[in-house]
C-alpha cells in the first residue's frame, strides 16, 4: 500500500516536472493514434456514405459485418499486419515493419470498422425530409451526400473520436508490429507493460494517468458534441 | 402545348394504388391546385412532378421534352423547378446558407449568391435572421425560410405541398400573403396541393379534385365549388345540404324533386324517376318569418332546431320535414329571433340549387 502511494506522487512528480521520457512517450502516442484516426476518416467517411446512399444486394450484411469486426482483437491485427510487413512478407520491401508507419497501418485497419459503422448509423440518422428537400433544390448526388455528412456531422465526429480512443488505447498492435523500440516505437501503451514488468511502477503508473486523462477529454468533448 | 403535362400516371406502393391512371395538363403561368382529403395522393402526386419519385406507369412531360428518363435529365428538369415540402425543414446550418444552398449546387459564383440571397431575405421578411441557426427558428419563420430557399432560383415552376397546414392561424395568413405576392410578381407556374377548399379558391385559377388517387373533376375554383359533379366532391368542397330525392316531374328541365314527400323545384336535365342529389349552400338559403312568393324561388316552413353564432355569421338549422343549414348574419338572427323552436321560412332560389346524381 505505502509502495502504491509512494508510485503514485511519483508518478505526479513525473507529470509535473514534464519529465522528457514520459513526454516523448505521450507525444508519439497521440501523433500515431491522431494520424490513424485522420487517415481512417479520409478513408471511411467516404465509403461509408457510398454504402449508405446505394442500395444492392447483401448490404445488410455488409453493415451487420463491419459491425462485428468492431471488437476485433488487437492481437489478430498485429498477426495479420505482421505477416504482411514482415521482411519476409508480401510487403517487406516497404521496410515499415516496427516503425511507427506499421502502426499507424495496424491501427487504422483496427479502428476501419468503428469509423464506418458509426458513420453509416449517422448518415441514418439524418431526416429523410431533409433529403427530400435537397433534391428538391436540385442537389445532384454527390452534393447531397456531402449535405448529409454536414447535417450528421456531430454523430461522425463522435464516429471519429470513438476511433480515435481506439487507437490511443490498444497495446497489441503497437507491440507486435511497433516493437516497442525506446526512442522510434515506444508508445504509452507498450510503455506501461514493458515498465510493469520490470517492476518500474512509478513511470508506468505516470504513463497510466496521462491515458486515463486523455480518456478523460476524449470523452468530455465527445459528450458535449452528443448534446448538441 | 402545355408546360406540364402527366400522361397516364401511376403509383404504386406496397401493392396498393396511390394513384390511379392521372392525365394532367398545366399551362404556363397557371395557378393550379390540387385539393382533396388527407391521403388522398397529393403529396405523392407533387412528388412525381418534382421527379424525386418515379412512376409505376405514365410519363412526364415539361415544356414537351419527356422528363421521365435518366437521373441526368431528371436532375436538370428538377432545378427548373423547387418544391416546398409539407413538413418545413432547415438544413442544419444559418439562415442564410439555407437559402443558399439551391444556388451554391447550381455552381453560381459567390457575389451573384450574395445578391440574390440578400434579396429574398428581404422579400420574406427575414433580413435580420440571416445569420440565425436556422433550428432556432419558429414553424412560420422556417416555411419562410423554406419558400425563400425554393424560390430563390427563379424557379419556374414552384410545387407547394399544404403550405399553411402545421401553422397556427396568423402564420398560415401571413404565408398565404406571401404565396399571393409570388403568383402576382413572378412569372411562374404553380401547383399547390391543399386540403383547404377555400384556400385553393383563393389562389388558384384551376382545381383539380383528388380523392382515393383518381382526379374527379378539374376545372375553374368558381365551377367545382358551385356544381361539383358527384356527392363525394360535394362533401368535399362545403356544401353542407346533400338532400337524396327523386325525380317527380320535369317540363323543358324545370323540375320538382321529392325529397322525403317535401317537392322542391329545381333546374335539372334528369328524367322522372331518377334518383338524385340536391346540393345547397348554407349561405345561398335565406330565413324569414314570412312565406316568400316567387316561382324562381323554393320557400319551405320549418322549425329552428339549434343556432350557433360562428364569428360574425350564424348558423341555423331548420328542420323543413329533412334537416336544412342556413347561414345568416348575427344581425339578422337577432332581429328575428332565431332560436330553437322559432317557426320560419327557408328559402332558395332554384337556380342556386345543384342536382347531381346518385351513383
Amino acid at each position: 500500500m505505502v509502495e502504491l502511494w509512494h508510485g503514485l506522487l511519483r508518478a505526479v512528480e513525473l507529470i509535473i516536472t514534464f519529465d522528457p521520457e514520459v513526454m516523448q512517450i505521450a507525444g508519439r502516442s497521440l501523433r500515431i493514434a491522431l494520424t490513424s484516426a485522420v487517415i481512417a476518416s479520409v478513408i471511411c467517411i467516404p465509403v461509408a456514405s457510398i454504402i449508405h446512399f446505394n442500395e444492392f444486394r447483401g448490404k445488410r450484411f455488409l453493415v451487420s459485418l463491419i459491425q462485428t469486426f468492431y471488437s476485433i482483437p488487437t492481437v489478430a491485427i498485429g498477426l495479420f499486419v505482421f505477416v504482411f510487413i514482415s521482411s519476409a512478407g508480401p510487403l517487406g520491401f516497404l521496410g515499415i515493419i516496427f516503425t511507427p508507419a506499421a502502426i499507424v497501418v495496424g491501427q487504422v485497419l483496427l479502428i476501419t470498422p468503428i469509423l464506418l459503422g458509426l458513420t453509416i448509423s449517422a448518415l441514418r440518422g439524418v431526416d429523410r425530409t431533409i433529403l427530400d428537400t435537397a433534391r428538391s433544390l436540385g442537389a445532384s448526388q454527390m452534393q447531397m451526400m456531402v449535405l448529409t455528412i454536414r447535417e450528421a456531422r456531430f454523430a461522425v465526429m463522435a464516429a471519429v473520436i470513438m476511433g480515435f480512443g481506439r487507437a490511443i488505447s490498444e497495446v497489441g498492435i503497437s507491440l507486435m508490429i511497433g516493437g516497442n523500440i525506446r526512442g522510434a516505437t515506444r508508445v504509452i501503451t507498450t510503455a506501461i507493460s514493458l515498465e510493469t514488468s520490470k517492476g518500474d511502477l512509478e513511470f508506468a503508473l505516470a504513463l497510466g494517468i496521462i491515458l486515463i486523462f486523455i480518456a478523460l477529454v476524449v470523452n468530455i468533448v465527445m459528450n458535449r458534441i452528443q448534446q448538441r | 402545348m402545355a408546360f406540364i403535362e402527366m400522361r397516364n400516371i401511376w403509383q404504386r406502393h406496397d401493392g396498393h394504388d396511390i394513384l390511379k391512371n392521372i392525365n394532367l395538363r398545366i399551362d404556363r403561368g397557371a395557378v393550379f391546385a390540387l385539393i382533396g382529403p388527407t391521403g388522398a395522393g397529393k403529396t405523392t402526386l407533387l412528388r412525381l412532378l418534382d421527379l424525386i419519385d418515379t412512376p409505376a406507369e405514365g410519363e412526364i412531360f415539361l415544356d414537351g421534352t419527356k422528363v421521365t428518363t435518366t437521373e441526368k435529365v431528371r436532375l436538370e428538369a428538377r432545378r427548373r423547378m423547387a418544391f416546398v415540402l409539407q413538413k418545413p425543414v432547415v438544413f442544419n446550418m444559418s439562415v442564410y446558407d439555407n437559402v443558399a444552398c439551391a444556388l451554391r449546387w447550381r455552381g453560381m459564383p459567390r457575389r451573384q449568391v450574395h445578391e440574390r440571397v440578400e434579396h429574398i431575405l428581404e422579400r420574406v421578411g427575414l433580413t435580420e435572421y440571416g445569420k440565425r441557426h436556422a433550428r432556432t427558428l419558429s414553424g412560420g419563420e422556417m416555411q419562410r425560410v423554406a419558400i425563400a430557399r425554393a424560390i430563390v432560383t427563379g424557379p419556374e415552376l414552384l410545387l407547394l405541398d399544404e403550405p399553411t397546414a402545421n401553422l397556427d392561424p396568423v402564420s398560415a395568413s401571413r404565408i398565404e400573403d406571401l404565396i399571393a405576392g409570388i403568383i402576382k410578381h413572378d412569372v411562374m407556374t404553380v401547383v399547390m396541393a391543399t386540403h383547404d377548399m377555400l384556400q385553393g379558391q383563393r389562389l388558384a385559377d384551376r382545381i383539380s379534385v383528388l380523392v382515393d388517387g383518381e382526379i374527379l373533376q378539374t376545372g375553374d375554383p368558381r365551377d367545382v365549388f358551385n356544381s361539383p359533379r358527384n356527392r363525394q366532391i360535394a362533401e368535399f368542397v362545403g356544401v353542407e345540404n346533400i338532400l337524396d330525392g327523386v325525380v317527380a316531374s320535369n317540363e323543358g328541365e324545370m323540375a320538382t324533386i321529392d325529397i322525403n314527400g317535401t317537392l322542391i323545384e329545381a333546374v335539372t336535365g334528369y328524367p322522372v324517376g331518377e334518383e338524385v342529389s340536391v346540393c345547397m349552400r348554407p349561405e345561398d338559403i335565406t330565413v324569414a318569418l314570412s312565406k316568400y312568393s316567387s316561382s324562381a324561388r323554393n320557400s319551405l316552413a320549418g322549425e329552428v332546431t339549434w343556432a350557433v353564432d360562428t364569428g360574425p355569421l350564424t348558423r341555423v338549422e331548420i328542420d323543413c320535414g329533412f334537416p336544412l343549414v342556413a347561414l345568416v348574419t348575427r344581425r339578422s338572427a337577432e332581429e328575428l329571433g332565431l332560436k330553437k323552436g322559432r317557426q320560419v321560412y327557408a328559402t332558395f332560389k332554384v337556380v342556386s340549387m345543384h342536382v347531381i346524381k346518385r351513383h
